[in-house]
């Protein structure tokens, strides 16, 4: 095509790249689940399934009285290997032998609800829709893959939790080019069911998707709530100080 | 020198005034409060657009404050980076809004410097005789660009090591000296913690140095010559029988208390992000920056910190078919000199020779050095505004209303040029930013004619000012 029928092709199209995304697997939204008992349940689940693994080392044990646990609760339910109430939250499982072992190195999630933010959705509407999309695949080393991060290094680790499901692919005419198919995602198959239901499971994934956007920014809670008195107190200095200019400007002439 | 003068105030005067006199009598205190803000007699007409200055100081102790406290938690170490910054928001008493207001002061930094700057272009501000603090405004913006940019890596996340990455091996496309000049620059071969180390003492010391030398330069070029005001004129031709321009109001009180509301206004909008959307989307705390720097691993789109979008924005446009264009552009700028300009003759003939230089040397070195050249002009040309506006009028309050819509197109050129910058390039983005990059050039090389064109209205004698 020669220069001018490019520009005048390009710019006609120029609206449709509103509407253009990079493409990836649509995300749920994460519900909302702020209360003190449900935080409570994610770190729960956090540390017994994620930290196995993964380390959040700049989370502090003892940082979980925010969520209205007592040292001796987070003593007596949350520290397993022998760890202070005072310590971070690490691993045993060392960088090295995590490489030869899984092919990468599990990422730090302390502010990993943060990282996963994107335009597609929030981190929380990243990490719910990950946890809930491994599916059975025996051509890869762990047995799972997942849809959210396809080729995951990561294993099922709650698989005794929702069971175990494959994905259904159906074959489909290509939508840009007719005389190709396409394998399409057309949803999960439960093959064996897991010790919750589907719905139970999905508000489990609630909890520790919420409790790792807390662990995110332990302090959101209080900076909001410091926000409403700060804005207010703002907005009425601000008028003071308005009143006080035009009191001094009605001299100039 | 003069004799030692001691002020003698009566027995019975109140002690703060014999703690002034004895001051003043050792230093010029109480001078320097009057000329510089007391007695400094401004422009009464001053609109919203002259609360930016202030805003500016402002912002810039702020950071300084926050930074200092940022200082003392923080690890300039690529192994404890990431962790330390961690630890001020979770750790450190009162460590998240530090923190939150250190990164949000950037932003707005950069927000209250280009409305400044758009200020001085809807005004003339940068006009004789006020070129030299035009020129020191332009310094100022150069530093606090490299302060950011210093400034970024330290979280030491994705974003802010392959940033960094991108933006030193830039350096490296200038032919002979790139490669050891980046190598000078980083401290090593790649982006490290040597690169970390040195943009830690450049970020904390070496620019905010410099920068607070820039600032009493601009304020002192200033003061000598006096504000101008949006209607252009020069108050100080219509003197009052007390010596001061009958149009001028003392600084102290009416702008103390101006000023101070702009502040308050300002502080509302400043908390509202800093307590509610400190990451504003992810354009003033970038996502991928949580993820802490890993020199294996590229993210699939690096793009600055939304204040470079603009002129990172004709980087990425100078490709190699764009070359054609610039060449052609080139070109027609210089038979346009020759045909239209009054420069000497062998004014014209080196500018002949330079462009013909330039076009040889836009077939024999890769697009990626013009890219870099072009990236750079952008910014340099501002420095060239009080040369390059020959409006006779300053205010564009009396210039034909058509050059109203060629600052509007600049304006959203510029903007244009920001977006697409924090986009992934595609075929379409490309060529609008190509278009933008060519009118956001010609809006600055065509001025001196421009600028004359059209019929201008009559400037008044007295500013324009309603009582309130």
């Amino acid at each position: 095509m020669n220069f001018p029928k490019k520009l005048i092709a390009v710019l006609a199209l120029l609206p449709g790249l509103a509407f253009a995304n990079e493409g990836g697997f649509a995300l749920d939204k994460a519900p909302e689940r702020a209360s003190l008992s449900s935080l409570q349940n994610g770190a729960k689940l956090f540390v017994n399934y994620c930290l196995n693994c993964h380390q959040a080392a700049s989370m502090r044990y003892n940082r979980l009285k925010d969520l209205g646990l007592s040292e001796d609760e987070i003593r007596n339910n949350l520290l397993f290997s022998g760890e202070k109430v005072g310590d971070m939250m690490t691993t045993a499982l060392r960088a090295a032998d995590a490489k030869a072992w899984f092919g990468a190195v599990p990422p730090d999630l302390s502010v990993i609800a943060r990282a996963k933010a994107s335009s597609a959705g929030s981190g929380g509407d990243y990490l719910y829709t990950y946890l809930r999309s491994f599916y059975k695949d025996d051509t890869r080393p762990t047995g799972w893959n997942n849809m959210v991060v396809p080729n995951v290094a990561m294993p099922h680790v709650m698989w005794q939790l929702q069971g175990i499901r494959t994905v259904k692919m159906v074959e489909e005419e290509d939508p840009h080019d007719h005389s190709k198919k396409v394998h399409s995602f057309a949803g999960y198959e439960q093959v064996t069911p897991g010790t919750m239901t589907a719905a139970e499971f999905d508000t489990a994934t609630a909890d520790l998707v919420g409790y790792l956007e807390w662990m995110a920014e332990p302090t959101q809670g209080t900076r909001k709530r410091l926000g409403v008195w700060v804005l207010l107190f703002l907005a009425g200095f601000a008028m003071l100080t308005w009143r006080l200019n035009a009191s001094y400007w009605k001299e100039v002439k | 020198m003069a004799a030692f003068k001691e002020t003698k105030l009566p027995a019975d005067a109140p002690a703060a005034d014999k703690a002034l006199g004895w001051i003043d009598d050792r230093f010029p205190l109480s001078k320097l409060w009057n000329d510089q803000w007391g007695k400094y007699y401004a422009p009464k007409n001053f609109n919203f657009w002259y609360i930016f200055g202030s805003l500016a100081m402002l912002v810039l102790v702020l950071q300084i404050v926050t930074g200092i406290f940022l200082t003392m938690h923080y690890k300039p170490d690529a192994g404890m980076a990431f962790g330390s910054v961690e630890y001020i928001m979770r750790e450190v008493p009162w460590g998240w809004l530090v923190r939150y207001m250190h990164s949000t002061g950037a932003s707005a930094f950069f927000i209250i410097v280009y409305l400044h700057m758009t200020r001085g272009l809807l005004y003339g501000s940068y006009r004789k005789p006020r070129e030299l603090i035009w020129l020191f405004g332009f310094a100022i913006f150069l530093c606090l660009m490299a302060e950011a940019f210093f400034g970024y890596l330290l979280p030491w996340g994705q974003m802010s090591y392959w940033g960094a990455q991108v933006i030193v091996n830039l350096f490296g496309a200038i032919p002979f000296v790139g490669d050891t000049l980046s190598l000078w620059i980083r401290g090593d071969y790649v982006v490290s913690d040597a690169t970390l180390n040195r943009f830690f003492a450049f970020h904390v010391i070496a620019i905010p140095l410099v920068l607070l030398g820039l600032v009493a330069a601009h304020l002192i070029a200033l003061h000598e010559v006096g504000s101008s005001n949006p209607d252009g004129i020069e108050v100080k031709d219509n003197l009052g029988p007390d010596g001061h321009p009958v149009d001028s109001i003392p600084s102290h009180p009416y702008y103390t208390v101006h000023d101070l509301f702009g502040v308050s206004v300002f502080l509302v909008i400043f908390s509202a992000v800093v307590f509610f959307a400190p990451e504003m989307g992810g354009y003033f705390l970038e996502y991928n920056n949580f993820i802490p720097a890993d020199s294996l691993k590229t993210p699939s789109h690096i793009a600055p910190t939304w204040y470079f979008t603009p002129f990172y924005s004709v980087l990425r446009a100078t490709t190699a078919d764009f070359m054609y264009v610039l060449m052609a552009a080139v070109a027609g700028y210089v038979v346009f000199i020759w045909l239209k300009s009054r420069l000497a003759f062998k004014t014209k003939a080196i500018i002949a020779v330079v462009a013909l230089l330039m076009i040889v040397g836009m077939q024999i070195l890769e697009a990626k050095f013009w890219g870099v050249v072009l990236f750079g002009s952008s910014v340099m040309i501002l420095a060239g505004l009080p040369w390059l506006d020959h409006s006779p009028v300053k205010s564009i309050r009396y210039r034909p209303d058509w050059h109203k819509y060629v600052y509007l197109v600049f304006g959203l050129s510029f903007v244009t040029l920001g977006y697409l910058g924090t986009q992934l390039p595609t075929p379409a983005f490309t060529m609008v930013s190509q278009l933008c990059t060519l009118l956001y050039f010609s809006f600055f090389l065509l001025m001196p004619w421009w600028s004359t064109m059209g019929s201008f209205k009559p400037v008044p004698n007295r500013v324009t000012f309603h009582p309130h």
